[in-house]
């Protein structure tokens, strides 16, 4: 029976079990990644956004929350065209930092 | 002429010798090998070129004319392009003389691989022959000729700016051996034949040194020692040269057939690539011309040093060379020899290994292709730079409906990008599925024209999409044309002085000059930036670069732009939305696309 509302699964987050071995080698690669603050200007301008929700914003946080299967959905439609780069207010440059974490495994190592 | 010696030979002729066999097998197996790694497609095409007429003729003329003569450095300098062809060509007329004296005078001997090298040494002198006279003539000529350049090339070692360069490489240790060597061979070859002037004859150069040589040194003891050390200077040139940048002058001999025959490069290591690593001379042209070294930033990171490491095989150099990149394609139009500094970058960014590979295959552009079905006419994809910039849709829109043209637009709301991004960072296969389901709603359209405002959408449109019977074309040219005809009516400003920036994906990349400068004229006056045309600055925002961050891109921009206002114009005009949004940051006047100039003049 669809009544057109469902009830939502937990989105709880604990914290203590993120496993943010991505992010940190992130950081460590791109130090600009910490210096976001969210703005969404990046959501706003993507090119993949309309098709898959991607969004530079979500997926740094989604790294920082242990969304790893959302942030790999989201980081696989991206386009590469540069928009969210131009975008930036923080001067992050989005591209390479897409490109690293495509780079980075499970446990936050550059595959080779 | 008549032997000096019944055995026609001396040991000095050794090291000559040793040296010669090494570097004529060395680059034999090179080439073998460098043809055997082409893809088997390829190298059919290659093999068949050297068989076919058109191409042995355009083969030949183009070694003669870019290999000995140097035409290409002439037209960029030339001191520079002297100092080149002086050697080359000189050292080739001494050795092309040398077999003509051998076989003039002492035809057995035209098989001994050292006779025409040392011939002063090995004949005497019997009576003077008018034959004998000009080809010695000839070949003083020609020593004086190789030695102005080497004076040249020292001159330019120590003070590169006198010969117009601002900065040069740094040489490798191996590089200075090959360096040193090479300039000892002719002053030695001079001492040398100088010595024995007086057994075997001479000319201008060689009689008058015997001469004066023999009026303070007392005997002939001097004169063996000094073939000596010419065969061993030619001994350690040879010898090291497969390691050092003189390994261009044999590879650029195979370059350029290949180019010729429409080879590109396919692996990033192997054939074709390999061949022109090798082919590089390392002269460092491209550091002056590379848009990243302004202030001195980024020197290291020049095609040269892309070419060097790639000889070394260090590859955290290579990914970092080969990331920074703007692929501007400017060191490509400067190289003398033609190395492709972009297309080497991008074959090693598509080396790189991912854990995560996009996929676009699922995404559904139905509701994008009914849109637009079967509108036909001329449609217009905006693409995402232009999605950035409104004001040149709005303008490009505007002209098109001043011109009562039938258009659609085909990304009213955001659509896909066209894929050159993608290939940029070495991911052609995604691409491809982007190309793929944009070709399916140009299709669907039923357009006859393909408008495209963005340079960066232009070439990947051109080049990899499949739009047979669909006109692919960027707004400049169809703008000039459209005035051409008389279908845009505009009104001039006399004194309105404007500038066009040359974006890289639109002039190097697909050659278009011309056009958006007739279009310009017709509104304005047309002023020229300092470096225009092939050599047009890359505005540093390109998506080319993957690593550059926004601090370092700044000066490139800055400097950009200070090239382009060297003739104080009101407006600086542009055809790219990505060049627009970078120059708009730091300019100090008006930037705008060239459909905006154009629609407020209309």
């Amino acid at each position: 029976m669809d009544f057109g509302f469902k009830l939502s699964p937990s989105s709880a987050v604990n914290l203590d079990q993120v496993d943010r071995r991505r992010y940190d080698r992130l950081v460590q690669l791109v130090p600009d990644a910490s210096t976001c603050i969210g703005c969404g200007s990046c959501s706003a301008t993507c090119t993949a956004a309309p098709w898959t929700g991607m969004s530079v914003r979500k997926v740094l946080l989604g790294l920082q929350r242990g969304q790893d299967a959302e942030v790999d959905r989201m980081l696989s439609a991206c386009m590469l065209c540069g928009k969210c780069t131009m975008v930036c207010p923080r001067g992050i440059n989005t591209r390479q930092l897409i490109l690293t974490l495509c780079r980075l495994d499970k446990n936050g190592e550059v595959v080779r | 002429m008549r032997e000096r010696f019944a055995s026609g030979f001396d040991p000095f002729v050794i090291p000559f010798l040793i040296g010669m066999v090494f570097v004529l097998s060395y680059c034999l197996v090179a080439m073998i090998r460098v043809v055997c790694q082409l893809p088997k497609a390829d190298r059919k095409r290659f093999l068949l070129s050297l068989i076919t007429p058109k191409y042995i003729w355009m083969n030949i003329r183009d070694i003669f004319l870019n290999c000995l003569i140097h035409v290409k450095l002439w037209k960029r300098n030339k001191v520079l392009g002297y100092m080149h062809s002086s050697i080359a060509f000189g050292w080739f007329m001494l050795i092309v003389l040398g077999h003509l004296e051998v076989m003039l005078f002492v035809p057995e001997r035209i098989h001994l691989f050292y006779y025409p090298i040392f011939f002063n040494y090995f004949v005497a002198e019997t009576e003077q022959t008018l034959q004998g006279a000009l080809l010695m003539f000839l070949m003083d000529f020609f020593l004086l000729i190789v030695l102005s350049g080497i004076l040249l090339a020292i001159i330019k070692r120590f003070a590169s700016r006198i010969v117009g360069m601002r900065r040069t490489t740094r040489l490798s240790a191996l590089d200075q051996v090959g360096l040193y060597s090479l300039w000892a061979i002719f002053p030695l070859r001079l001492l040398a034949e100088s010595f024995t002037a007086h057994i075997s004859g001479g000319s201008f150069m060689t009689i008058p040194a015997n001469w004066l040589f023999r009026q303070f040194l007392g005997n002939d003891l001097h004169s063996l020692p000094t073939w000596w050390a010419y065969s061993i200077a030619l001994c350690i040139f040879m010898c090291v040269l497969p390691f050092t940048r003189y390994m261009h002058i044999p590879a650029e001999m195979l370059l350029i057939p290949m180019r010729n025959a429409g080879i590109k490069i396919r692996h990033p290591r192997k054939g074709f690539a390999l061949l022109e690593v090798y082919s590089c001379p390392s002269c460092g042209v491209c550091i002056d011309a590379c848009p990243m070294s302004v202030r001195k930033a980024n020197c290291q990171d020049a095609t040269v040093y892309l070419n060097r490491m790639l000889r070394r095989g260090n590859e955290r150099r290579i990914a970092e060379i080969s990331d920074k990149c703007l692929l501007c394609g400017k060191c490509s139009a400067v190289c003398q020899v033609g190395v492709q500094g972009p297309e080497l970058r991008v074959a090693q960014r598509e080396r790189r290994k991912f854990a995560l590979t996009p996929s676009y295959a699922g995404l559904n552009v139905q509701p994008l292709a009914e849109a637009v079905a079967g509108k036909g006419g001329v449609l217009y994809f905006a693409g995402c730079m232009t999605q950035l910039t409104p004001s040149i849709r709005r303008a490009t829109a505007s002209l098109l409906d001043k011109a009562r043209l039938h258009w659609q637009l085909m990304d009213p709301d955001g659509g896909l990008c066209c894929g050159r991004p993608l290939m940029m960072a070495g991911r052609t296969e995604q691409a491809r599925e982007l190309i793929a389901k944009n070709v399916e709603i140009i299709r669907a359209s039923g357009c006859d024209t393909l408008l495209l405002s963005c340079p960066i959408c232009y070439k990947v449109f051109k080049e990899e999409y499949p739009l047979e019977g669909i006109r692919v074309v960027h707004h400049s040219v169809f703008f000039q044309e459209l005035i051409a005809a008389g279908k845009l009516p505009v009104t001039r400003e006399d004194g309105l002085r404007l500038v066009w920036h040359d974006p890289c994906e639109l002039g190097r990349g697909c050659g278009i000059y011309e056009q958006p400068r007739q279009a310009l004229a017709t509104v304005g006056d047309v002023v020229e930036a300092g470096k225009h045309h092939a050599e047009s600055i890359c505005c540093g925002g390109s998506l080319g670069s993957l690593t550059l961050s926004f601090e370092q891109r700044q000066p490139m921009t800055q400097n950009a732009l200070d090239n382009l206002t060297v003739a104080n114009p009101d407006q600086i005009v542009t055809g790219c939305p990505l060049c627009l949004t970078t120059f708009v940051r730091l300019s100090d006047r008006p930037v705008r696309d060239l459909a905006e100039v154009l629609d407020s003049h209309c």
